[in-house]
């Protein structure tokens, strides 16, 4: 079978590129080797519950009609209504380290208001560095990797005010440690402080379904269970695939989401070198979802999202513990103005986890560990927290080993690899990369992703 | 097709691709951009979508032309005329 063009993985940004090329009358089919759809987003079914995998929040928040913006750009291109995602607005969140609590919402003023508060000789400084975000175009794709913490530096002197800053947009979507790419600061810094967090009622599931109807309506083809194993690479240009039962499959070009570093591994003897030294990212995390008979607002709980540190300094890097205790980020999905409450209470609390201990562990310990760990995580988390531990009714666990066994992505890294490929392309012809090693994050950004690369490479003009 | 029937097939695109502006009031001397909300990625799409409608190639060094109504219209006419 013979397609325009082949897309490895059904997560948002495969779906987003497959629902382009489909409006395009182009001959697509996406190839995703779990059972369902997602990819690093997806959702399950556990013990009569629906969880979703990785969702907090939406970042990107826009009301319904406006016009500019990623969420209006994106809803424009896929030929999405506003309904379709049907986010609505959080309540509000928190960024809480020793002694300071910076509060904010969708609206920047609060932020802004809370820093000066706080931090009232960083005033102008923090107003120089909004400006000079502002300006910045983070839609350059070929500009470079420049540090972020030197150009915030730059602009804030107080080492604690750097670390408020940067603890919210890491959490959310560095791969890199302890550092982040400028250009991923400012799309982060625009998408969570600017635009802000909204969800939709029932999770990611409405977001998943919206891309699959809209693909499938349109004529694109969706396999499941097809898994693939190698590229089919002849003189320097990719031409097709081969997948996991041995079926081949060519294409006039390939899309892939897999991440540079897996793409490069199913390109086989015929590796790409530069898409191999790459290095595979190793920030990531341990994740606890409690299920709670009360709603986290009738304990007194109604922020949002709380983006919590415990010491002086903030570290975002791999821990040398299987997860770093003295930090997290703690969502309750509950906490947004849906209008009416939510059937379950739910609290989930992520850290950072350390890659190796999690992936190296027998099946028996893995259960054992993963149990301790969760209980650690939710007691590092307390101190933010009214104590709900008598209304937990269930508790699901993610882990490195999760991420890893359900995305294929190496070292089970959730924001894939620490060097992003701004313009898709690889050194192979007709090969392209979109989600997260494209570099393009969150929700919606993995989505414009998607769009912007179908719409750079696949298009056949 | 007559250049009244070419700009109905624009203002056509412009809805599906911008459902959220008011083309009521558009003016047809001055640049879309100016009036609307449109950037790089909705220049494609209306090049794209005439592709899709009437099969005609517009190549990338012609994509100034579309930068008012009147001029796409303008562009459009001679090669949309057997359309």
């Amino acid at each position: 079978m013979h397609y325009d063009t082949l897309i490895i993985g059904a997560g948002l940004s495969g779906l987003a590129a497959g629902i382009r090329l489909a409006y395009y009358e182009q001959n697509v089919c996406v190839l995703e080797r779990h059972t369902t759809i997602g990819g690093l987003n997806s959702f399950y079914r556990l013990r009569g519950r629906n969880h979703d995998v990785g969702l907090h929040a939406v970042t990107n928040y826009a009301p319904p009609g406006t016009k500019r913006g990623p969420l209006s750009k994106l809803l424009r291109q896929l030929r999405l209504s506003w309904d379709d995602f049907a986010l609505c607005e959080q309540n509000g969140s928190a960024v809480a380290f020793p002694g300071v609590r910076l509060r904010f919402s969708n609206d920047f003023q609060l932020l802004q208001s809370e820093i000066e508060q706080a931090f009232p000789a960083q005033r102008e400084n923090f107003s120089r560095l909004h400006q000079f975000i502002l300006e910045f175009n983070e839609l350059d794709l070929s500009q470079k990797a420049v540090s972020a913490r030197e150009t915030v530096a730059g602009f804030i002197t107080d080492p604690l005010l750097c670390d408020m800053i940067f603890c919210p947009l890491m959490f959310y979507g560095s791969a890199r440690a302890d550092d982040m790419d400028l250009n991923q600061f400012v799309v982060m810094y625009k998408s969570i402080f600017l635009e802000g967090f909204g969800r939709p009622e029932r999770g990611v599931r409405p977001i998943m379904k919206a891309l699959v109807r809209q693909y499938k309506s349109l004529g694109g083809e969706l396999k499941l269970r097809a898994g693939v194993s190698e590229i089919v690479i002849e003189n320097g240009k990719a031409i097709g695939v081969r997948l996991d039962d041995g079926t081949e499959l060519t294409a006039d070009r390939i899309l892939s989401s897999a991440g540079a570093v897996e793409t490069a591994s199913l390109c086989g003897q015929q590796v790409s070198a530069e898409l191999a030294s790459h290095q595979p990212g190793v920030v990531t995390f341990n994740e606890m979802i409690d299920v709670l008979d009360i709603d986290p607002q009738d304990l007194g709980h109604t922020e949002t999202i709380i983006f919590f540190n415990q010491t002086e300094q903030f570290h975002y890097c791999q821990p040398e513990e299987p997860c770093d205790l003295r930090s997290g980020i703690i969502c309750s999905p509950n906490n947004f103005q849906y209008g009416n409450r939510l059937e379950e209470g739910m609290i989930r609390i992520t850290a950072l986890a350390n890659h190796n201990f999690w992936l190296s562990l027998d099946d028996e310990a893995y259960v054992r560990e993963k149990q301790a760990w969760a209980e650690r995580i939710r007691e590092a988390a307390l101190p933010y927290l009214p104590d709900y531990r008598p209304h937990i009714v269930d508790t699901d666990t993610f882990t490195p080993k999760t991420i890893r066994r359900f995305t294929g992505h190496v070292n089970g890294c959730v924001y894939g690899a620490p060097e992003k490929r701004l313009d898709g392309t690889t050194d192979i012809a007709n090969l392209y990369l979109c989600g997260t090693d494209q570099g393009f994050l969150g929700i919606i950004g993995s989505m414009l992703s998607g769009i912007t690369m179908a719409n750079n490479h696949c298009m056949g003009i | 097709m007559s250049p009244a029937e070419i700009r109905q097939v624009i203002i056509d695109i412009l809805e599906k691709i911008a459902p959220d502006e008011d083309l009521s009031s558009l003016n047809d001397e001055v640049a879309f951009r100016e009036q609307m909300e449109l950037d790089s990625m909705d220049f494609l799409d209306i090049v794209m979508e005439l592709r899709k409608l009437y099969r005609i190639q517009i190549p990338e060094e012609d994509y100034h032309h579309l930068v008012t109504m009147k001029s796409t219209v303008d562009y459009l006419t001679p090669r949309l005329k057997d359309a």
